[in-house]
């Protein structure tokens, strides 16, 4: 494998109207390397995305992939590039079989390779059986894996995957990331993907917080929970805001309200409880001590839960033309 | 499972003969829904036979009588087209249910060309239309039109001109076209206004002067001409009815000849295709 990264962006800036959505991001991910980009809903990611796969041009800055800009050569990108969308865009009139056919013909695809290619591809997500299907009667996890192997049919040197695991169960989820997992194994290609599930990040090399179009952070998932260096601590009492005042004033800590639970972090957890239960005078309901989380990586760079932060955001994303839901209108 | 089961890929170089595939595929992939969707093939051939033995049977009566021509006669050629422009209309816009479905997507991120895809959308189509014609067509003997080969032959190569002009109009439609919801109005605004004034199902004979400067700039009327020209070129009729009934497209007076008009069709069609080309390659 080469040394030279598979996505370079530097100084990338999108503006749609008077909304930024993306504000100078930088970054680079290395051949090989499994990469996700975590945010709330209308933090950006998106629309990043959508840049390097050269669905949507940059108003500033530059980005390229698989050693393309983005830019000035969009066809060379695309031809090395796998994508699975947030939304589907399987055919489904097609069977299966027919759906990665036409994907094989429209990325020309040598013909002497495509039979060998289809059968591993849907063999890998577990779609062989089932090739000649209509898609109409797939699950929603079955269409995601029927995705995935489209994506990969035509060997791209990178995957870009848009909240691929989005409105499907967690036993699916789980199955999905394994597919993910094998693919990293037996491609070596490199893996770009976005998500608002935070435990789902984990599973990348590194990770690069987005919030309002600007990148906050960016490591492996090891080193930003270490840089929150604190461990997480709920109370339920029955009396929240006496125990706010006085965590305030007695221990010098920073409690927020979520949820129906004070939170505060606080270095050694376990060693700090003692402490609390002797002298907090408000009774205490519950107590729970929790390492760090990705969750607390992004409350500890911006503040906010990410739940918090997607309930103020989802009018940005009415801005955002590829983020238009389906209408619910049947052929 | 190791790496060594991995076949390796060489990517496509963008050359044209990986457009054509694209062409082909997207052709064959209009083709395939058409079939699959056989409710749609039966529906849409309801329209057609009403007007043909329900209206054309009831109009038959206000033919002056005597001529022992059968007014459905004249009626076939127009009907016919009318199977073609709203199947091919149909086609074309479903580039938007694409959309909606977000299978245009996958077209649209391909390294594949814009222009291929809509030649192929195009072709697709036109094949679907025409194949629905067949259908009507076959239904000659019925109305007293002779199954000569030539006529069919005729018939054939017009019918796929017009489904080719017709199914490019419709790209070019639903190149502007974002939600599923405007195509009512692409049938109100378009597609029945164009049906009636090609004269499809009355001769544009002594029409006011505004109605018959609308139906000289109807693409459609310039294919109904040359058909019904070739459908009376076989049939026995009289001449003073056939003047009075096919009285084709004129310029100033001047009829248009069968071929100059078929020219005309073919040209618009490319134009429209052009344009069409042009506004999808410019989505993002």
């Amino acid at each position: 494998m080469s040394g030279a990264p598979a996505v370079v962006v530097d100084d990338l800036r999108k503006s749609f109207d008077d909304l930024v959505a993306v504000d100078g991001v930088t970054f680079e991910v290395a051949a090989g390397e499994s990469f996700g980009f975590l945010g709330p809903n209308g933090a950006g990611k998106s629309t990043t995305i959508n840049i390097l796969c050269t669905l949507l041009r940059p108003t500033g800055g530059s980005a390229s992939v698989a050693g393309f800009d983005v830019v000035s050569r969009p066809a060379d990108v695309r031809r090395h590039i796998g994508l699975v969308f947030q939304d589907p865009t399987l055919d489904e009139y097609l069977t299966a079989e027919e759906n990665l056919r036409f994907h094989a013909e429209l990325y020309g695809v040598p013909r002497d390779s495509t039979e060998e290619r289809l059968k591993d591809v849907l063999e890998m997500v577990e779609l062989w059986d089932r090739r000649t299907s209509i898609v109409s009667t797939f699950s929603g996890g079955m269409r995601r894996r029927l995705e995935i192997a489209r994506g990969l049919l035509h060997s791209p040197r990178v995957l870009f995957l848009d909240e691929p695991t989005v409105g499907l169960d967690p036993q699916t989820r789980s199955h999905i990331w394994s597919y993910i997992e094998e693919l990293r194994k037996r491609e070596s290609i490199t893996i770009f993907l976005t998500t608002h599930y935070m435990d789902e990040a984990e599973h990348c090399d590194r990770i690069a917080i987005i919030d309002h179009g600007t990148i906050v952070a960016i490591d492996s998932p090891e080193a930003l929970k270490a840089s929150v260096g604190q461990d997480r601590v709920e109370l339920k009492t029955a009396d929240d805001g006496a125990a706010m005042a006085q965590l305030q004033d007695v221990f010098d800590l920073e409690p927020t309200t979520s949820e129906g639970a004070v939170r505060f972090y606080v270095a050694n957890g376990d060693r700090f409880l003692p402490r609390l239960f002797a002298e907090l005078t408000v009774p205490i309901l519950s107590v729970s001590v929790a390492q760090p989380t990705l969750d607390d990586v992004f409350m500890s760079y911006t503040g906010r839960t990410i739940r918090d932060a997607e309930a103020t955001a989802s009018e940005r994303m009415a801005a955002n033309p590829f983020i238009r839901r389906r209408t619910g209108v049947r052929r | 499972m190791s790496l060594a089961q991995v076949a390796p890929v060489r990517v496509a170089q963008g050359t044209l003969a990986d457009d054509w595939r694209a062409v082909k595929v997207v052709w064959k992939r209009e083709l395939l829904r058409f079939r699959r969707n056989k409710p749609r093939i039966v529906t849409s051939l309801a329209q057609p036979i009403l007007f043909l033995f329900v209206l054309g049977t009831g109009l038959s009566h206000l033919i002056p009588g005597g001529s022992g021509f059968d007014f459905r006669t004249f009626m076939f050629p127009g009907v016919i087209s009318m199977t073609i422009l709203f199947t091919a209309i149909f086609s074309a816009v479903s580039i938007v249910w694409d959309r909606e479905f977000g299978f245009l997507r996958e077209m649209l991120v391909a390294p594949s060309r814009r222009w291929a895809i809509m030649v192929g959308k195009a072709a697709g189509g036109s094949t679907v239309a025409t194949m629905q014609g067949v259908i009507i067509l076959a239904l000659a003997g019925v109305v007293h039109v002779p199954y000569s080969p030539v006529l069919m032959l005729t018939l054939l190569g017009e019918m796929a001109l017009a489904a080719f002009m017709l199914t490019s109009l419709g790209l070019m439609l639903a190149s502007r076209i974002k939600q599923v919801e405007s195509f009512q109005v692409v049938m109100q605004l378009f597609v029945l206004p164009m049906f009636f004034l090609a004269g499809a199902i009355f001769p544009l004979t002594g029409l006011p002067l505004w109605l018959a400067a609308l139906t000289k700039i109807d693409p459609l009327a310039y294919v109904i001409t040359p058909m019904r020209n070739a459908v009376f070129a076989h049939v026995a009729i009289p001449p003073d009815v056939a003047a009075q009934l096919n009285t084709g497209v004129t310029w100033n007076g001047w009829r248009l000849p069968g071929g100059l008009a078929l020219a005309i069709v073919g040209v618009v069609a490319l134009v429209l295709l052009g344009i069409a080309i042009v506004r999808f390659s410019k989505t993002e």
